[in-house]
């Protein structure tokens, strides 16, 4: 068994494709540097070089379209396990078949790859639906959210070009960096301590002042539109999925 | 904040409950500077209500006052309700507020008639207008548009909601009058008749002018209700496929009917919602839209209704054995959307794969293909298995509406259980 080890960056995991490429050794799986490897493995750490991961994708360009290779990069950011290995063989096929792969799904690996970039479609676009935005008292637009896979970054153009004329902070409470728009553009932060209750609601007393109140008609609202002959609670768990309960204002 | 707005919100959110539209859907605009809002192609729905049906929009009545007497209705005049009324400014504020926070999508608005169609309209569309132009709101706009509104009412609607509607209601003339005595088709079809003009009129002009305004660039929806009234599914769906022929029809909604004034008597009395029906009608109008089904194949003279334990695919297929199994490797498009168990994004699928090589079932199964249905209707140049021809008509559908037996949960508490044949 050959693993390889890499920093868990996009650019580390290209890396690993050019590294296995010029020794002619190719790995049975690449893990992050945190994971333990097993007793007699093998294994080959990959320094991250961007010169290396530049010509990966150079050669990659010249195989697949844009949209596949930004599929790849989604599907890196899913962080599921095993995922890696996935797509450094895919970047195998791709640059050494004579036609493009993309679209023969009948390729295990091309069809896990297009599932898992559903899947994280699929959360990227929960963090759109279920992000509820508390107004703090410095007129900042706060909320906090827990996805699954890494999809922060994927929203900051939705976010950005929606709440154009006012600041907001999207957190990831799991990685523990948010996303902040300041009227300009949008940063990353990270906070040390973020003073927040577990259902991720700021100290009252930070918040605007009509917060409260247009948060009580939220939960009113929902109440009222609710036609009572036609409850059905398991419909309404398979579209919002009770791990995104915690932080939904209507549900604390 | 005045503490009127939390009984006016409530009060006039449950009035308007029972319009099914929700879609945020159907167009694009993009914050153009620094304002708030945008729309997104596909709609985005930000909460779910405990019956399960989405929120997506602020989905509420300006007023729910009316001086029209629908025995559907519980806004109708002669119920003794409260009655409230928001202000335009009001409820401006409670869309931003609630946008800002990311609740909604936009807002869908509805009113109970006022005095008169034009006088209601021309409210409605103030709130509209404010969003627009004052607070330079670009989210979604969803408008009611009220029967017998007058055409230049509606033409301004256009320029500032996304999308316009006007509820058919019932699914035949004769229905309608009977319940809505105020109502006629042709109060419906007018202002219909006025949106599609209009949707036309814009698309017409952007041809020539690339900044013209946009009218209504969602189209129009309507609805109506299902079960309140003696019309047969080949009714209902004749019509919406009538509709659907329109070029501004966009989505017509199927609402079960639930009794909000069990006193009426024109009106059957019902214990619960027909909601399968509801859900088998759903289906139908998925199968013309996306699956190339015309309306005479899903009922006819023969079939004017609907199968309740199977879904209108599965009857058609049954129907139709001579017409299976498919080939999945040569078949066309079409008849490989009209295999049960496959639906439109793995025919998709199956028709880029198959140029890389031949598909197996192995392959059919990891798509994402329903195999338990569509191993009757299939033949992927594999041993043959059998398919509905040889195993009839009756065994699948029989196989296919069998209910699970749920497993039984194995319980061991370190006791053995002697079975002396006693009941119990």
């Amino acid at each position: 068994m050959l693993y390889f080890i890499y920093d868990n960056t996009f650019e580390g995991l290209l890396t690993c494709v050019f590294d296995a490429f010029y020794r002619r050794e190719f790995p049975q799986k690449i893990v992050g540097k945190d994971i333990v490897v097993p007793l007699f493995t093998e294994s080959f750490e990959v320094i991250t070089d961007e010169v290396k991961s530049e010509r990966v994708l150079a050669a990659l360009r010249k195989k697949i379209s844009p949209s596949a290779l930004r599929m790849l990069f989604v599907d890196y950011l899913s962080e599921i396990e095993g995922i890696e290995i996935v797509i450094f063989h895919y970047i195998q096929k791709a640059v050494t078949a004579k036609q493009s792969i993309e679209l023969n799904f009948a390729d295990a690996d091309v069809l896990e790859l297009s599932k898992v970039y559903k899947k994280v479609a699929r959360e990227e676009e929960r963090v759109r639906q279920f992000v509820r935005f508390q107004k703090t008292a410095d007129d900042i637009y706060f909320a906090v959210i827990e996805p699954i896979h890494n999809v922060l970054l994927l929203t900051a153009d939705f976010f950005k070009n929606r709440y154009a004329d006012q600041q907001w902070i999207v957190y990831d409470t799991r990685r523990k960096y948010g996303l902040f728009y300041n009227l300009n553009t949008v940063e990353t932060v990270c906070f040390d301590n973020l003073d927040i209750s577990p259902s991720g609601n700021i100290n009252p007393e930070k918040l605007a002042e009509s917060e409260l109140a247009f948060r009580d008609l939220w939960k009113d609202y929902l109440k009222a539109i609710t036609i009572r002959e036609r409850i059905n609670l398991k419909l309404q768990r398979q579209f919002m999925p009770v791990r995104f309960w915690k932080y939904l204002t209507e549900k604390n | 904040m005045d503490s009127k707005i939390f009984d006016k919100l409530k009060i006039l959110a449950e009035a308007a409950k029972f319009d099914v539209s929700c879609a945020s859907s159907g167009t694009t605009r993009d914050n153009p500077g620094k304002s708030i809002g945008s729309t997104s192609g596909w709609g985005i729905c930000h909460s779910f209500t405990e019956d399960g049906r989405c929120v997506s929009l602020l989905k509420i009545m300006l007023t729910n006052c009316c001086i029209y007497d629908c025995a559907y209705c519980a806004n109708r005049k002669s119920n003794d309700i409260r009655r409230t009324t928001f202000s335009v400014s009001e409820l401006v504020e409670l869309t931003i507020e609630f946008y800002r926070r990311n609740y909604i999508e936009g807002l869908f608005l509805s009113s109970g008639i006022v005095r008169n169609a034009d006088y209601t309209m021309e409210r409605m569309v103030r709130v509209a207008k404010d969003l627009r132009t004052v607070h330079n709101y670009n989210g979604y706009i969803h408008l009611k548009s009220i029967p017998g509104t007058s055409r230049e009412l509606i033409v301004e609607a256009g320029l500032y909601a996304d999308r316009l509607s006007c509820n058919i209601e019932m699914p035949s003339e004769e229905s309608l009058r009977l319940v809505a005595p105020d109502k006629n088709y042709q109060s419906v079809y007018t202002p219909m008749q006025y949106i599609q003009q209009g949707f036309l009129q814009g698309k017409e002009d952007r041809k020539k002018y690339r900044h013209a305004p946009r009218f209504a660039p969602a189209g129009q929806s309507t609805q109506m209700i299902i079960g309140g009234s003696p019309d047969n599914d080949m009714k209902i769906l004749s019509l919406s496929d009538a509709l659907y022929q329109r070029p501004a029809m966009k989505r017509v909604y199927y609402s079960g009917y639930i009794p909000v004034n069990t006193y009426d008597a024109r009106l059957p009395a019902l214990n619960a919602p027909p909601l399968v029906r509801e859900n088998r009608l759903y289906q139908a109008d998925w199968l013309m839209r996306f699956y190339h089904f015309k309306v005479d194949e899903i009922v006819n003279d023969a079939h004017p209704n609907l199968e309740l334990d199977i879904d209108p695919k599965l009857s058609w297929a049954l129907r139709h054995p001579e017409a299976f199994p498919v080939n999945i490797n040569t078949a066309d498009y079409e008849m490989i959307l009209r295999v049960p168990g496959i639906g439109v994004k793995s025919a998709k699928l199956i028709v880029t794969s198959r140029r890389y090589g031949q598909l197996t079932s192995g392959h059919l199964q990891k798509m994402g293909v329903v195999m338990k249905r569509a191993r009757f209707f299939i033949s992927c140049n594999e041993l043959a298995v059998s398919t509905v021809h040889e195993t009839g008509t009756e065994y699948v559908r029989k196989a296919l509406t069998a209910i699970p037996k749920k497993k039984k949960k194995k319980t061991d508490d370190g006791q053995l259980v002697i079975d002396f044949g006693v009941g119990g």
